[in-house]
């Protein structure tokens, strides 16, 4: 079996608190890994480790068979992140935008590459209007580009299709499906959407207080927990108090 | 290191300033408007001060060198501060960006930052004032460069607290230059100074820059020594900024400002 993502007792400290307990999982290739947990649970921590923009106080990051903290650069020039909560910069252009960050990840043929993402994301009617004066859909689809400007094998999402109507929504989550299949790249899916999470991921991280509490398939965790729903599940592990700690 | 990176991140500010006709005339605007107050104040003792009396541009030529000094520094904390405004900041970061390479492209970017202001202004001391920059001779350059390495090594400096301790720095970053100022002797001797003050002032280059810049349009001499001793000084203080840099990128990954100062 081969894992493009390898994480070992993982943990972040920031002073006494403990805001990841040692947690450990793995991503196989061709793969989206759903990370579900509430709002503090350590999945923002969690990918800002696998960034590079938090140092772990312990375990190990091992992406493409590389430890992250010796091997940072090498490491970023392989994955890519989106999130709702940053941007790109406003007063340029979508294709200024693209063009940047070709250059910051070193792509080879930022023409042929921006031609191709602006092709799949239909970015063609954005690319010279300013970054700033889109809509939060188009903007999201930017975003996108730039996340896939660098040709990732291990793609961040934190939150991918929040603030998006359902039908842009869907155009995503269809794109990243099709993508994944096309390019044979790993996911990791952080999101609050219950349906998004049944519909991409095969398996599913549930975190909560920084550790894992449970894995498994959205069907094995529905059916173990006697639930109608992800949704149902959710609610019910991140509402039990303290038994997983 | 990578050009392409570097070209890159200094792409992502040119595109910024071109689009935009308002940042250009803000990056012209000022250095103009504080030149031309300095060229009256200048004529103004020139014809009423012994010391200055020989020498009718010493005081503007002064000025420009300090507005140079001054738009280096607040050019580079400008860019940094752009990122965090801009909330691209974690974009950059996790970008494959070398330390060494962001440094690099706001180096440049600064002194592109810096040029844009200044070129006009001194081309307009010319025909008002009828004072020439360039009366330096080629020391000039060595004064430019002098006070180009200080201001990049103030950048970084603050660059550093913002990495550190996030844009809650940030009003510290448009203060330093007002804060070294008095230490500097950018418009008088340092015998002016007290005692206690001229000892600080000893310890940063810019005492020598601007004492030299007197000296050679006053005197007509150069003092090699005082360009020497500048050069000297603003070494050891651009490695200390860029350790102090990197020590910040590390503390910000163990704090988690890094994500913080993006959002």
């Amino acid at each position: 079996m081969q894992y493009l993502v390898e994480v070992n007792n993982l943990k972040k400290n920031y002073g006494l608190k403990e805001a990841v307990k040692g947690i450990s999982f793995k991503i196989k290739d061709n793969e989206i890994l759903g990370l579900l947990g509430p709002n503090g649970s350590g999945k923002t921590t969690t990918i800002g480790m696998m960034l590079g923009l938090l140092k772990p106080s312990n375990g190990e990051i091992i992406i493409d068979g590389k430890k992250i903290e010796n091997n940072r650069i090498e490491i970023l020039k392989k994955i890519n992140f989106i999130s709702p909560y940053i941007e790109l910069p406003k007063k340029l252009t979508v294709k200024q935008n693209l063009i940047v960050y070709g250059k910051l990840y070193s792509v080879s043929d930022i023409k042929k590459r921006i031609e191709y993402l602006s092709e799949k994301l239909r970015l063609n009617d954005l690319l010279n209007k300013i970054t700033g004066e889109l809509s939060s859909g188009q903007k999201n689809r930017v975003s996108l580009a730039k996340a896939l400007i660098n040709k990732p094998k291990v793609l961040l999402l934190d939150e991918p299709t929040a603030s998006l109507d359902p039908e842009i929504g869907d155009f995503v989550r269809t794109f990243l499906e099709d993508y994944k299949k096309e390019k044979k790249i790993s996911i990791l899916l952080a999101s609050h959407n219950m349906s998004e999470v049944t519909r991409l991921c095969k398996s599913i991280l549930m975190m909560k207080d920084g550790i894992i509490i449970d894995s498994g398939s959205p069907e094995e965790l529905i059916s173990k927990h006697g639930r109608q729903n992800l949704e149902e599940v959710f609610l019910k592990l991140t509402r039990s108090k303290n038994e997983f700690n | 290191m990578s050009l392409i990176r570097i070209y890159g991140l200094f792409l992502r500010h040119f595109f910024l300033i071109t689009r935009s006709f308002p940042r250009i005339l803000d990056l012209i605007y000022w250095p103009s408007i504080q030149i031309t107050l300095w060229g009256f104040i200048s004529n103004f003792f020139a014809s009423h001060s012994s010391y200055y009396n020989n020498a009718v541009g010493v005081i503007l030529t002064c000025a420009i060198l300090y507005d140079f000094l001054f738009r280096t520094s607040i050019g580079f904390n400008m860019l940094f501060l752009e990122e965090i405004w801009s909330r691209n900041f974690t974009n950059l970061f996790i970008a494959p960006m070398k330390i060494s390479e962001i440094i690099t492209s706001l180096v440049f970017t600064a002194l592109i930052r810096a040029l844009i202001g200044l070129i006009p202004a001194i081309i307009l001391t010319s025909p008002i004032f009828g004072i020439s920059i360039l009366d330096l001779g080629y020391y000039l350059f060595f004064l430019f460069l002098s006070l180009y390495i200080f201001g990049i090594t103030l950048g970084i400096l603050v660059s550093s607290g913002l990495l550190r301790f996030g844009p809650s720095f940030e009003n510290i970053a448009w203060s330093t230059m007002f804060l070294l100022a008095p230490f500097g002797c950018i418009y008088y001797p340092i015998e002016t100074l007290p005692e206690i003050f001229q000892k600080i002032a000893y310890s940063l280059p810019l005492v020598y820059i601007f004492e030299e810049a007197r000296n050679i349009l006053i005197n007509n001499t150069i003092n090699l020594e005082n360009l020497y001793t500048a050069l000297k000084l603003n070494a050891v203080y651009l490695v200390l900024a860029i350790t102090l840099f990197y020590y910040s990128f590390s503390v910000a990954r163990k704090k988690g400002t890094l994500i913080n100062i993006g959002e």
